[in-house]
């Protein structure tokens, strides 16, 4: 009774392949599975889009987006992110290449856009408080600042992370690794970029416009 | 059932076959772009920016509607060209599995998007006394 052997109906053992489980190459569907995370994180985006969407009216007698934005500042500020795009750009490419300190370069120069990017939304934000238009004044400033603030919060993991790539680059050079990582971050940085074209867009012009 | 007396063991075979080939395909993943891509990307970035921005600051359009329809379709041709010229977006990458995700995405943001936005206009409209609609924008 001990042993038990499954049968089919014409009285064949039934084979199993467990050996079939073979060996993936190590980090072989880390872009796929990063690129599933980035759509997801589309999603979060497009809640919060449609959030804005839907309450993007209601001023409760406050200011509207007119008095509020300055779009030369927004104009600035997408720059900025465009600037870091390209720069992380060319550091990919440098890392094709294998040069180390090319690429370290354009990392230092896509974090110093990526910083300037940030320090100016930061500036803009404290203004809209200072001036009484905090994210609790209004349905409409609630619902901008939870978009905007939370694109704001993907760039500054993504600045965390960049130094800490940078970092391991010092470390241990180019390894296959900190490639694949390199690879990951840019894929990051771009689909930032991707998003703020939704917000300057629907938030901002828009916002001018209506 | 005679003729095919194991099936199990055909499926998992197959199974084997179509795993291996994937294999290679993620072999290669450094499917990046050049310099002049990137370069090129970025021109028409500046540009596909600047111009939504020039329209909206000079006020180049006098009918709201039409500079909205504008900015928009700029801001959709944008997106599309970071999506290939950064993002290195094409029907083959990881086996077509990436375009398979964003067409699975573009449908779900189109629907969270137009929906809520529907929705919530209809329930505006039908909910909401008059007096108020003036503030409504």
């Amino acid at each position: 009774m001990s042993a038990q052997t499954i049968k089919q109906d014409d009285g064949t053992p039934v084979s199993f392949y467990v050996e079939d489980e073979h060996d993936h190459p190590e980090g072989g569907s880390t872009m796929l599975g990063f690129w599933m995370y980035l759509m997801s994180d589309c999603l979060i985006f497009a809640v919060l889009f449609a959030t804005y969407g839907v309450l993007g009216n209601s001023y409760a007698g406050g200011p509207g987006p007119r008095e509020l934005f300055e779009l030369p500042l927004v104009a600035v500020n997408t720059a900025m992110l465009l600037f870091s795009s390209i720069t992380y750009g060319f550091a990919m490419l440098a890392m094709d290449e294998g040069k180390v300190r090319t690429m370290q370069a354009w990392l230092v120069m896509t974090g110093l856009f990526g910083l300037a990017f940030l320090s100016i939304e930061l500036y803009e934000f404290s203004n809209l408080i200072h001036e009484g238009a905090g994210p609790t004044r209004s349905a409409f400033l609630s619902s901008f600042f939870v978009l905007v603030g939370t694109h704001g919060l993907h760039v500054t993991m993504g600045l965390v992370w960049l130094v800490t790539l940078m970092v391991q680059v010092g470390r241990h050079g180019l390894i296959a690794a900190n490639k694949r990582r390199l690879l990951c971050l840019s894929m990051f940085w771009h689909f930032l970029d991707v998003i703020w074209i939704g917000v300057f867009t629907f938030v901002y012009l828009m916002g001018m416009l209506r | 059932m005679s003729d095919n007396t194991n099936p199990h063991t055909s499926s998992v075979a197959h199974g084997d076959g179509s795993a291996h080939g994937e294999d290679h395909a993620h072999g290669d993943t450094a499917s990046h772009g050049t310099r002049g891509s990137y370069i090129k990307g970025f021109l028409l970035s500046v540009f596909l920016t600047a111009v939504p921005f020039w329209a909206v600051m000079t006020g180049a359009f006098k009918d709201p509607s039409t500079a909205v329809l504008v900015v928009m379709l700029f801001a959709v041709i944008q997106i599309v060209v970071h999506m290939i010229y950064f993002l290195h977006m094409t029907t083959k990458s990881e086996g077509g599995w990436t375009m398979m995700a964003l067409i699975f995405t573009i449908i779900l943001v189109v629907i969270t998007l137009a929906g809520s936005i529907w929705v919530m206009f209809h329930l505006n409209s039908n909910m909401m006394p008059m007096a108020n609609m003036a503030d409504m924008g």
